[in-house]
């Protein structure tokens, strides 16, 4: 009886984890479109802000193109992912353009 | 008044100390140069210095063979001749581009680009020929090939073995945009994380993929040049442009502040190398 009981409590369990699981696993799969509008602003502003310091990189715009066919396609999961890697590299654009602007002085010929 | 006397003592030696900063902060063209030249000469001990204006083919033995061999039949010849006609045939108004330039536009390349006090800015070739066209109520060409290319090319021809004699007028303004041309050769951009010095100062001479680098210095003189990889002639505009794409930077708008200032920088540092364009590049 004893055993019985601790068997249900630990299937009990078994079960709820599953389902957190599945709950969770299914939200980080499924993207929707918010999901990727809200992606894709925050990259277009990052690249915004590379452009005004005159330091577009040619990737980020890719990434964003690949984004905006993949949305337009109806694959959320694919235009959230080239969004974030348009604002990642957006990012990294900006944080090349701020440092540049006393590093170059090192490769200089004196 | 000892009081006084090191106060006196403390403002001196201030104003000298700022004075030192400033002096320091202030662009200086003629040793930036020096060094620039300097650097190349003891890297490649064996080119004469004229040879730096061949580019690629003062590095590299058998390029130099192939080159001699194509300069028998040199590919920008078409462009040559069709920019000399474009130079002498009269716009709409009667007038020519003769009537723009110094000396009918006659061997005067060697001056481009110059800085223009009225205006605070750099003026390049490319740029002139434009507004030529423009106060002459004729249409603007594109500054990347075709036509461009072609009066450029003219120009240079004319040009051929005048000393680069670029000009920098104590005028802050042009030191500052002097300055900034020389940042802008220096910075590095693009995905690749490159700038204009990590090929062209730091690897001439050395292979990237099928092409070898070409040194910095000298390295407009021969400009236009036709390029078998475009299959036809280009611009510095192109050049520029062309440039920033390979490491993957969005290039910026030709004729752009930046880009006329870096004109300006890198043909001040090969002042006193001859014209040699139009040339021929791989």
């Amino acid at each position: 009886m004893t055993n019985n009981v601790t068997t249900t409590n630990v299937m009990k369990k078994i079960v709820f984890a599953t389902m957190v699981l599945a709950v969770g696993a299914g939200s980080a799969r499924a993207a929707s479109e918010a999901d990727y509008v809200a992606a894709f602003a925050a990259a277009e502003s990052a690249n915004k802000e590379a452009g005004r310091l005159r330091n577009q990189w040619t990737v980020t715009q890719a990434a964003l193109n690949a984004a905006k066919k993949a949305a337009d396609s109806g694959n959320f999961d694919s235009a959230l992912t080239s969004a974030q890697q348009a604002e990642a590299l957006a990012k990294a654009s900006i944080v090349q353009a701020t440092s540049e602007k006393q590093r170059w002085k090192d490769m200089e010929i004196r | 008044m000892s009081a006084l006397r090191l106060a006196l003592c403390l403002s001196i030696a201030l104003g000298l100390g700022a004075s030192g900063v400033a002096a320091a902060d202030k662009p200086d063209p003629v040793t930036d140069a020096k060094a620039f030249q300097k650097f190349f000469v003891n890297k490649f001990p064996k080119v004469a210095f004229d040879d730096f204006v061949n580019g690629p083919y003062s590095m590299n033995e058998d390029m130099r063979r192939q080159w001699e061999e194509k300069e028998q039949f040199p590919p920008y010849e078409f462009a040559l001749e069709a920019g000399k006609e474009m130079f002498s045939k009269p716009f709409r108004n009667g007038k020519t581009y003769a009537d723009c330039f110094p000396n009918g536009g006659i061997g005067i390349r060697q001056t481009y680009p110059y800085f223009d006090a009225k205006e605070g800015k750099v003026i390049t070739l490319e740029l002139a020929l434009n507004r030529c066209r423009e106060a002459n109520g004729e249409q603007p060409y594109s500054y990347v090939k075709d036509e461009m290319a072609q009066l450029t090319a003219y120009m240079a021809y004319t040009s051929r073995g005048k000393r680069f004699d670029i000009k920098i007028p104590d005028d802050p303004r042009a030191l500052d945009a002097y300055e900034k041309g020389k940042e802008y050769f220096y910075t590095r951009r693009g995905q690749l994380n490159f700038s204009c010095a990590s090929c062209h100062v730091q690897s001439p001479g050395e292979r990237i993929r099928a092409e070898i680098l070409a040194p910095a210095l000298g390295i407009l003189n021969a400009m236009p040049i036709y390029r078998s990889e475009w299959s036809g002639m280009g611009t510095i505009s192109r050049r520029f442009i062309t440039c920033n794409s390979q490491t993957r930077a969005v290039p910026l708008e030709p004729q752009s502040d930046e880009y006329r200032n870096l004109e300006y920088y890198l043909s001040y540092v090969s002042n006193g190398l001859p014209v040699s364009g139009p040339g021929a590049r791989p």
